[in-house]
């Protein structure tokens, strides 16, 4: 032991002096894979029409995040390599038809990234979902990319190659006889939609093939795979689950009293819960922290919103579904509610 | 009169365990420093002495360079803090600016001390017998002998028993949840000195009257409980009772603790008192047990030197004034990949730029960290509004919005969501994945509200002053426009009674003039 112990310098740095946690990637790539038995399951039903679309959808999300990086002079590295953009990339794309042009993705994500996402500040300062606005934007420029859906295969008189689907894709044209005719089909939802508004019965419109136990064939088991890719958010607490079960059970709950009362012309609850985008809405899009709710309070607020919007729209409105703008009207909502919300501090 | 739900719940402390918001299970990283029984390490050359132990307040020496000191003399004071002591008998060396362990990291004048290993004593003065002596003597004996807060805020002990003993007290909760990893320094205490700790528990509720005693331990603290048990039983010292707590970060706070023990929240701006609670560690208990029976001032702790970057880990009784590089090379010295020096825990301790500081009051335990235990710098990303900060918040507060709120100077929002209530213990830190410095950002924000409510008191001091010197100036004008006023009168009475006196004249010489000769007849009027 020395008698007179020398004395040593040290770096300081700040508390807490242990690693952190977690990271912004981190999160993001959790997200995905959480996406991936969905995605797979898609893929099995429809064909590798969502594939392409993915890769598109994310290969123009990257490349605008980028250029909107540098114009707006920001750092590159810590902000390619977040996975948000390929994140806002995958959730559009499992919105659009697995079939749809190109160019769709394209300007999608030009508005998504680039408008939603990085005129308001990018990463944390959106006020709207960049998936959803992109999905929008395209929804209603181009109405008829948007509804040329496919059969699941196992009904389709043909169903395309991956080939094919390229060659669809990126020239517009199907490769077949009959050309668009020939491959596409209404989704359930349309189907229903139009079934009763021409006043047929919905047990009637159910007999479709198209339908399966709940939902649309083929969809209602996507769903069931996003479902389980939720649990494992929940299970890391990636999400909370006050946003998808206040979703679902809000649709549950309100399409209730509509199916008791007149079940003719009122899908069942279960239903409404495996058509369309609910239940990847309640697990994947109104679970986004950035554009939704903070507080627990809110959080259930703004999921019940989601799911009144959207059952409103789909009973009352022009489209067949409503999820997209149901998040992006509570979006706007997000700031008062969490005003309005605000959890009691310690000893208040 | 009925006692509210809150009094009997707080009666109740103990019984049930309750939960606290928030909070994160850390590793504990605890059995590395506790193999080896807890030695004194061979005395230093030097002692450095801080005249700051505690935030805010300077002592003022009481010796001067070249003086004797003896060990326990007292060396510093300062009205509202504790008192300082000689740690040893020896010679003043200087009285001069060195590093002096505090979160600052600013150096600051310290105490230099020769030992000259003769350990002689200063005249000590215990009080006579604790069970009959009154709480002020028992008070001012706690303040005499520099007793301070050791669970690491060095808060004088004097100052908390004199507030607890004015109110009415019913539970005194002694500390000895570390909940920091890799601190280990009470629960070592606990196990060698049992007794000490039930003999000042004893004695504080005696000064705060009140009936029970509550020590707090950690649930994994093995041996500690019964050893404590034990010692009161031997005392034959009645409603001491020792309870296992569940180890979760940041339990050891004073305001989590309670909230286990009893599931009452201290109130917004409060204190554990409004509850009829007093909280102190267990061993600023073993520090009056020892100032009061034995006269003997506050000089040394159990310091805990810890962390992958040390060779031997283990506990040492330190006196105050020892450089840490002393205890580290009683240690065996670092290892080779030693990167960080923290004074206290990994979550809320704060680093030092050399291991020259020496140990104070406050300091717990010494952490040298690894590589591999510390971030690499991590770039900040914005904030995704992920909430888990608020999930962990042991304050319930929402940090990331509070964040936001100083960031942008908005400090009358930031005080409606509650940065005063913010208790630094680093849980949003730790799982934001954003890697937001969210503890130094209400850190500033704290500083920054302090500093505005100086402003403002100056200001408006100022603006008193102005205005009272406003307000005497227009009552000088006003006394002298009244005082002119009252002058012209005066003045204008004077002028009519010289008017009269001239007609009074001019009547008489009328009158004078009338008389028979009547040469000098005028018309004078008759005024």
């Amino acid at each position: 032991m020395a008698e007179q112990p020398m004395t040593r310098n040290f770096e300081i740095g700040g508390a807490p002096h242990v690693p952190p946690q977690t990271t912004v990637a981190k999160v993001m790539l959790q997200v995905l894979l959480a996406l991936v038995p969905g995605v797979l399951a898609y893929t099995w039903f429809f064909g590798p029409g969502i594939l392409v679309q993915i890769g598109l959808a994310s290969v123009f999300a990257l490349a605008f995040e980028y250029l909107m990086l540098r114009l707006r002079g920001r750092p590159l590295k810590p902000f390619i390599n977040d996975y948000s953009a390929v994140v806002t990339a995958v959730l559009f794309a499992l919105c659009i038809p697995p079939l749809a042009p190109w160019w769709v993705s394209c300007i999608a994500m030009l508005f998504g990234i680039g408008f939603a996402k990085h005129l308001y500040g990018g990463l944390g300062q959106n006020v709207f979902n960049p998936a959803m606005v992109a999905y929008v934007v395209v929804l209603i420029s181009f109405p008829q990319a948007m509804t040329s859906w496919l059969p699941p295969t196992a009904l389709a008189e043909h169903s395309l190659g991956l080939a094919d689907t390229l060659a669809t894709i990126f020239t517009g044209r199907v490769p077949l006889e009959g050309g668009w005719d020939a491959i596409t089909q209404a989704t359930p939802l349309d189907l229903l939609k139009t079934g009763v508004e021409t006043g047929r019965m919905v047990p009637e419109i159910r007999n479709s093939p198209i339908f399966g136990d709940f939902g649309g064939r083929g969809w209602e088991w996507i769903a069931n795979w996003f479902a389980l890719g939720g649990c494992f958010l929940l299970y890391r607490r990636v999400i909370s689950w006050q946003v998808p079960v206040a979703v679902i059970g809000s649709v549950l709950l309100l399409s209730l009293p509509f199916w008791l009362a007149d079940p003719d012309s009122n899908p069942f609850p279960l239903q409404h819960v495996f058509s369309g985008g609910i239940v990847l809405a309640a697990f994947f899009i109104a679970t986004d922290p950035v554009s939704g709710c903070v507080s627990d309070r809110g959080r259930l607020i703004f999921g019940a919103g989601v799911a009144i919007i959207t059952l409103v729209i789909r009973r009352w409105g022009g489209y067949p579904d409503g999820v997209a703008f149901a998040v992006l009207l509570m979006n706007m909502a997000a700031p008062l509610i969490d005003r309005y919300t605000r959890p009691r501090m310690y000893g208040e | 009169m009925t006692p509210s739900p809150i009094d009997e719940a707080a009666h109740e402390a103990g019984k049930r365990i309750h939960h606290f918001h928030g909070g994160l299970r850390l590793r504990h990283n605890k059995k590395i420093s506790c193999r080896d029984p807890v030695e004194r390490p061979p005395l230093p050359d030097l002692l450095i002495v801080p005249l700051l132990q505690q935030a805010g307040d300077i002592a003022e020496a009481l010796v001067h360079t070249g003086d004797r000191v003896l060990k326990g003399q007292p060396i510093g004071q300062c009205q509202p803090c504790a008192a300082i002591h000689s740690p040893v008998s020896g010679t003043v060396e200087a009285i001069e600016d060195r590093p002096m362990s505090h979160p600052s990291g600013q150096s600051g004048p310290c105490v230099i001390i020769r030992p000259d290993g003769r350990e002689e004593w200063f005249k000590l003065n215990p009080v006579d017998d604790w069970q009959t002596a009154g709480a002020d003597e028992l008070i001012t004996q706690i303040q005499r002998c520099g007793i301070a807060g050791l669970g690491g805020a060095v808060f004088p002990t004097h100052t908390k028993m004199r507030d607890g003993r004015d109110r009415h007290i019913h539970t005194l909760i002694l500390n000895g949840v570390e909940c920091e990893p890799y601190i280990s320094c009470d629960e070592m205490l606990m196990r060698e000195q049992p007794g000490k700790i039930i003999l000042g528990a004893r004695i504080l509720r005696r000064v705060l009257g009140a009936e029970r005693v509550l020590i707090a331990i950690e649930d994994q603290m093995g041996a500690v409980q019964k050893a404590l048990i034990g010692c009161a039983e031997f005392a034959q010292s009645k409603n001491i009772s020792v309870i296992k707590v569940p180890t979760i970060y940041p339990e050891g706070g004073e305001r989590q603790l309670i909230q286990v023990l009893t599931g009452l929240e201290v109130p917004a701006g409060g204190r554990p008192s409004d509850l009829g609670l007093v909280c102190q560690n267990v061993a600023t208990a073993a520090a009056v047990a020892e100032a009061v029976t034995q006269g003997t001032p506050l000089i040394e702790r159990y310091v805990t030197v810890t962390g992958n970057g040390i060779s031997h880990p283990r506990n040492f009784l330190a006196l105050f004034g020892t450089p840490i590089s002393h205890l580290v090379a009683c240690c065996g010295g670092y290892n080779d990949d030693v990167a960080r020096l923290v004074i206290g825990g990994p979550m809320m301790g704060y680093p030092l730029d050399t291991d020259s500081a020496p140990v104070v009051k406050a300091s717990n335990c010494v952490l040298a960290l690894s590589r591999q235990d510390i971030a690499e710098p991590q770039v900040e990303m914005p904030c995704i509004r992920c909430g888990e900060c608020a999930r962990v918040c042991p304050a319930m507060l929402l940090p990331q919005q509070l964040q936001l709120q100083i960031r942008n100077g908005l400090w009358k929002p930031a005080q409606e969501y509650g940065l005063s209530a913010c208790i630094e213990c680093g849980c949003c830190d730790l799982v934001c994945p954003s890697h937001i410095p969210l503890v130094d950002w209400f850190r500033y924000g704290k500083g920054e509200l302090r500093k505005r409510a100086l402003e403002n008191a100056a200001t408006e001091l100022a603006r008193k002053r102005f205005e009272e010197r406003e307000e005497r100036l227009l009552r000088l004008k006003q006394e002298r426009a009244e005082k002119m006023t009252r002058r012209k009168q005066v003045l204008k009475d004077k002028t009519t009674q010289q008017d009269r006196i001239q007609a009074a004249i001019r009547r008489a010489e009328n009158k004078v003039a009338q008389k028979p000769d009547g040469q000098d007849g005028g018309t004078a009027d008759d005024t």
